[in-house]
């Protein structure tokens, strides 16, 4: 196989990345289209058809506003929190495929930038460097608000980090490899029922849920946004940011999105595969990139509606959440998953014995939800502020 | 001197300096964001030695995880953002400690792999790793793992230890209204050596509030 030209690899780097901008993009004017119309708004619709120009213009704004760095910050690291987020974020995107192979002015290009066979581990990796950006802009403000905003943060995102990863183990145990265009590969062809694709949200269910709960999380989207809160926390993190670095940690925020929806949309839902409907081969490359971005959009759809529909989690609910049912539900379903895939290589189960087993297993996890859960109810009613006369009582001695 | 030299060469540069600002540095979350950029270097040589498994799982683990734990401490305990007096008393006995540990470790490696010349080396496999964690070295491992989470239960133990008393010493910092003057006129007509005596020079916590 000799290697393609330089031209071709940087090429391909340039339309992926330029895809993934242009989704950020249309993302944030999607988001404020379809919640405004949630909340019988109108929406942007200035500029260009449907106000779909309005982020460009908003970009512009945000280049051209006054940036300030107040007095008492932190300068390097104030500096180098939104670098960190925006790097991160596009970097993640490096190692997602979204789409096959395209043969143009005869060369083939591979829609991806680079199908490492660490792949999976690097976008978790790109995802824990991402939590720097939030908490170093909390603590390098030197104000009270961004440091609850990055303590939450960064509390939050470790968290969930773990649930997101156990949930990617499954997945790659399954797969038996961590190059992504193995999992893809390892998702062609029928599922249990022929007919149904091989995606693993099936075979995987509850790893894939658990995935897209923690992905909302890590991507500090509602209602998991408590690290800017900005009923509380005036606007979090980025509260003492202005002009470009705000509009850096917008861009890292939307740009999370998008990034999660496509790792979400490879790992479980098979990827840029689907039917080509029998197109000639000159065109058929466009069916896959369509899929792709298809499956995307509706992650991405599903990021807005989230944000519409749901108010914000309280802290201990969110750390309830991640600590008693996701965790444990993925660290259970690797495990399961590790000894289907032992048992495989052992000599295989029928397909009647896998049902029964999977039966079994998916009871005994909504059992325990439902018996873990409830006690808690109880005990969650707001506590009555008993101590606030005792605390008032008490300055008033010390004065 | 090739390039693969010369990049392994920068990026040791780098993980060597942050490891010396990470144990010279004055302010501790300085000193913890160094230590993240010497864990996130070291992931950098594994990367150069072609080691990329290693390498991702160091930054995910130690980069990701461990870093972010110690700051997510400091955080919580109110690290000062200025410069901090931060000095240690065992300095010299650090310095023995890790400078034995440092000859012992290198005279240990380069007595086993001082023969294999760089170019041979490739990564091994990821299937390799698992099999020689956990069929081979499965007892180190399982031990490292008690002891995890031994010291896990220990910090608990600690943790718990205080927290009746936290909060408690900053019932001294409170202002106190009313019995200050508020004014220019009264500040003065105050005696000088009483707010001298209150407040030795050079403490500017409680100066600020004064």
């Amino acid at each position: 196989m000799e290697s393609p030209p330089l031209w071709v690899p940087l090429f391909t780097t340039i339309v992926v990345f330029a895809f993934f901008l242009l989704s950020t993009a249309l993302l944030i004017w999607a988001e404020r289209r379809v919640v405004a119309r949630m909340q019988t708004r109108l929406g942007p619709n200035r500029v260009g058809p449907l106000g779909i120009l309005q982020t460009l213009v908003d970009g512009v704004k945000m280049f051209f506003k006054e940036d300030i760095t107040p007095g008492m910050v932190n300068k390097p690291v104030y500096t180098l929190a939104p670098l960190v987020g925006v790097i991160a974020g596009f970097l993640a995107i490096a190692v997602i495929p979204i789409g096959g192979e395209v043969t143009l002015f005869g060369e083939t290009f591979t829609l991806v930038v680079a199908d490492l066979h660490v792949g999976a581990l690097w976008i978790l990796a790109l995802g824990s460097i991402h939590v720097y950006s939030v908490f170093l802009a909390g603590w390098a403000s030197n104000s009270p608000y961004p440091l609850l905003g990055g303590i939450r943060s960064s509390a939050q995102m470790v968290s969930y980090e773990i649930a997101m990863g156990l949930a990617v183990a499954s997945v790659f145990i399954y797969a038996g490899s961590l190059r992504i265009s193995d999992i893809i590969e390892a998702q062609a062809g029928d599922g249990l029922i022929p007919g149904m694709p091989g995606w693993f949200a099936i075979p995987l269910l509850p790893a894939f849920l658990v995935f897209v709960v923690g992905m909302v999380a890590e991507a500090g989207r509602p209602p998991f946004d408590l690290a800017e809160a900005e009923g509380e926390l005036v606007g979090g993190f980025n509260t003492e940011y202005s002009g470009m670095r705000f509009g850096m940690f917008m861009l890292a925020e939307f740009m999370q999105v998008v990034t999660m929806s496509a790792i979400v949309v490879t790992l479980f839902l098979g990827g840029p595969s689907g039917p080509t409907f029998g197109l000639p081969d000159a065109i058929a490359w466009v069916m896959p990139i369509f899929w792709f971005s298809l499956k995307m959009s509706l992650f991405i759809f599903f990021f807005i509606l989230l944000r519409g529909a749901l108010p914000r989690a309280r802290y201990h609910r969110l750390m309830d959440l991640g600590w008693k049912v996701l965790i444990p539900v993925a660290l259970v379903w690797t495990m399961v998953t590790a000894a289907f895939v032992l048992l495989n290589e052992l000599g295989g189960l029928a397909t009647e014995t896998r049902w029964v087993l999977a039966g079994i297993a998916g009871v005994i996890v909504i059992g325990l939800l439902v018996l873990g859960s409830s006690p808690d109810d109880a005990s969650d009613a707001p506590v009555p502020p008993d101590e606030d006369p005792a605390a008032s009582d008490h300055d008033k001695v010390t004065s | 001197m090739t390039g693969h030299d010369a990049v392994f060469l920068l990026v040791a540069l780098f993980t060597g300096g942050a490891a010396l600002l990470t144990v010279t540095s004055k302010n501790l979350f300085h000193a913890a964001l160094f230590l993240a950029a010497t864990l996130a270097g070291i992931a950098g040589v594994f990367l150069v030695l072609r080691a990329d498994f290693l390498a991702l799982v160091q930054l995910v683990v130690y980069v990701g995880a461990v870093a972010v734990l110690f700051l997510f401490g400091l955080m919580v305990t109110r690290a000062p953002i200025g410069r901090e007096a931060l000095d240690g008393q065992n300095r010299g006995l650090a310095l023995a400690v890790s400078g034995t540990l440092f000859v012992v470790l290198s005279g240990l490696i380069i007595q086993s792999f001082g023969g294999v010349r760089a170019a041979e080396v490739t990564g091994p496999g990821i299937r390799e790793i698992g099999i020689a964690i956990f069929a081979h070295w499965v007892l180190p491992f399982e031990l490292l793992s008690m002891l995890l989470l031994a010291a896990l239960i220990g910090a608990i133990l600690l943790a718990r230890r205080e927290s009746g008393e936290s909060g408690e010493e900053s019932v001294e910092r409170r202002i106190d209204f009313g019995d200050e003057p508020s004014t220019e006129a009264g500040a003065q007509a105050l005696p000088a050596a009483d707010t001298a005596g209150e407040l030795p020079a050079g403490e500017p916590v409680a100066g600020g509030e004064r």
